[in-house]
């Protein structure tokens, strides 16, 4: 193989060194193209408390899935390759099984990397999404189906992060499930118990709900 | 290549076992660190927890792939202190035991890799095209690059590796096409492509075996016969060629090309002996053994 090498002239070794460099730097093309696409999180997708923000988190978790085995819960999946969510990063969707809020969150204690922060030391003070009330027009409490109260009975920070507001509209009165912003947590609860077929509340990436919340 | 097998006949002066001990030690390695990590999920015994990216050792010991780790740092990620650490602990680890021996002792694409090599030999399957062999450093640089440009563990986004590991502890999805795609490649694109030629973590950790103890040594060359059954077997027959045929050019007889992967089946297959372990500090011969 050196006797080949030491053969060609010159030119040819600039040739070929060119034409290698030009290869790997199209595949490099494509696997960046492709990396920043695969930042992109679906609404339904939630991530473990103490996550760090979006873009920093890919390039910090590992994807090892330490924190999905220590969730006593089974709340975390990874996902997996063809999923919407990055390959191998950890994920809940709060209708399916919420975030329990364990008060010694042992999903971040269990994180190598500090993808999941180990500066979240309570639990109350998670930011994993906020819960957006979405069902004015199907929720059994405004539309006056039923005196529910379920996703308020839901949540873990009692009377703090959703409240049941008494309003007044067009001359009926009804109570509105009402999102506290600086105290929910995104732990998915309220979207979880909520009765109607499709949850009328529910918990959206932070970003995605309130933009000038999220550490851009 | 199939000329010499056939022209040369040798009888078997060694046991089948002797023939076939560090194939059959390697296969029971890469399934055992597998079962270590499924024992976990399908028992509830926990020895190895996580996967080949990051994992812990009996709720005790942390390891990290460096690796991995180098493209989260040049992304400009401050690992924590865990990480670190199990970085480094198999940095060590595979400092002493041979860069490569990631790849033919532990990485499950090894298995379908020598699967597919195994097919296109039995099937005949010749024609092959061979990508430079320092193509997988420049990959392994451009994966670097595109860490830093886009501030992810930019290889982790396609790793055949990683994917099929964590489908078998965690779940497959799809991943599956990805390794039918390295199978294939293997088979039917490029003899031994991926791992000999593509595979940037093959790279990575060819680099850490350019300075590994652990190495083969044509320790007892003079006993050669010259039948190339090493060169058969061999994924990476340029690392053979000098310590084994260099005794004129007063070349010593340790492997110390990081492409090596400590698979020791040139060992296996030698009839003659002519390869063992060694350290990479005996770079003396063996004195001949009758044979």
């Amino acid at each position: 193989m050196s006797g080949d090498s030491s053969n060609i002239d010159r030119r040819q070794f600039l040739g070929r060194c060119v034409q290698a460099a030009g290869s790997v730097s199209i595949i490099g093309l494509l696997l960046g193209t492709y990396s920043e696409q695969s930042k992109a999180l679906p609404a339904w997708a939630i991530r473990p408390p103490g996550a760090i923000d979006e873009e920093d988190f890919l390039g910090a978790c590992v994807r090892c899935g330490l924190c999905v085995r220590d969730c006593p819960y089974d709340t975390l999946s990874l996902a997996e390759f063809g999923d919407e969510v990055a390959t191998g990063t950890p994920y809940f969707i709060a209708r399916d099984i919420p975030c329990e809020m364990c008060e010694d969150i042992p999903c971040a204690v269990a994180c190598p990397t500090d993808a999941l922060s180990k500066e979240l030391t309570d639990i109350a003070d998670a930011d994993m999404g906020l819960a957006v009330f979405t069902g004015m027009d199907t929720c059994y409490s405004t539309t006056g189906v039923a005196h529910c109260r379920a996703c308020y009975l839901a949540c873990p920070i009692k009377d703090e992060a959703i409240t049941m507001e008494r309003t007044e509209s067009n001359g009926r009165w009804y109570f509105e499930p009402t999102v506290h912003s600086e105290k929910c947590t995104g732990c998915g609860k309220c979207e979880k118990d909520c009765v109607t077929k499709e949850a009328s509340i529910k918990v959206l990436p932070r970003d995605l709900a309130r933009h000038d919340r999220a550490t851009v | 290549m199939s000329q010499i097998s056939s022209a040369q006949p040798l009888p078997l002066k060694r046991s089948w076992f002797l023939r076939q001990r560090y194939l059959l030690l390697r296969r029971g390695t890469q399934f055992s660190f597998l079962g270590l990590f499924l024992i976990g999920p399908w028992y509830g015994y926990w020895v190895l927890k996580g996967n080949l990216a990051s994992s812990i050792f009996l709720d005790s010991f942390a390891f990290t792939d460096p690796y991995i780790y180098l493209q989260s740092i040049v992304g400009g990620h401050d690992m924590g202190r865990v990480a670190t650490i199990g970085a480094l602990t198999i940095l060590v680890f595979y400092l002493v035991v041979g860069g490569r021996a990631y790849c033919s002792w532990v990485c499950p694409i090894n298995v379908v890799s020598d699967a597919a090599f195994w097919l296109r030999t039995t099937l005949g399957l010749s024609h092959s095209w061979q990508p430079k062999k320092n193509i997988r450093l420049w990959l392994l640089m451009m994966t670097l690059i595109v860490s830093v440009m886009t501030s992810s563990i930019a290889w982790e986004v396609v790793n055949p590796i990683t994917m099929l590991q964590r489908g078998l502890v965690f779940g497959m999805g799809v991943a599956w096409a990805i390794v039918l795609a390295v199978f294939l490649f293997d088979l039917l694109v490029s003899r031994r492509g991926w791992c000999s030629h593509i595979c940037p973590v093959g790279a990575f950790y060819g680099l850490l075996g350019k300075a590994s103890l652990v190495r083969v040594s044509a320790i007892n060359r003079q006993a050669c016969t010259d039948c190339g059954d090493c060169f058969r077997v061999c994924p990476e027959p340029h690392v053979i060629t000098d310590p084994l045929l260099g005794e004129e050019k007063g070349i010593q007889p340790l492997i110390l090309s990081g492409d090596c992967t400590n698979c020791g089946r040139c060992i296996d297959v030698c009839e003659d002996e002519v390869f063992h372990f060694a350290t990479r500090f005996e770079r003396h011969l063996r004195k001949t053994k009758g044979g």
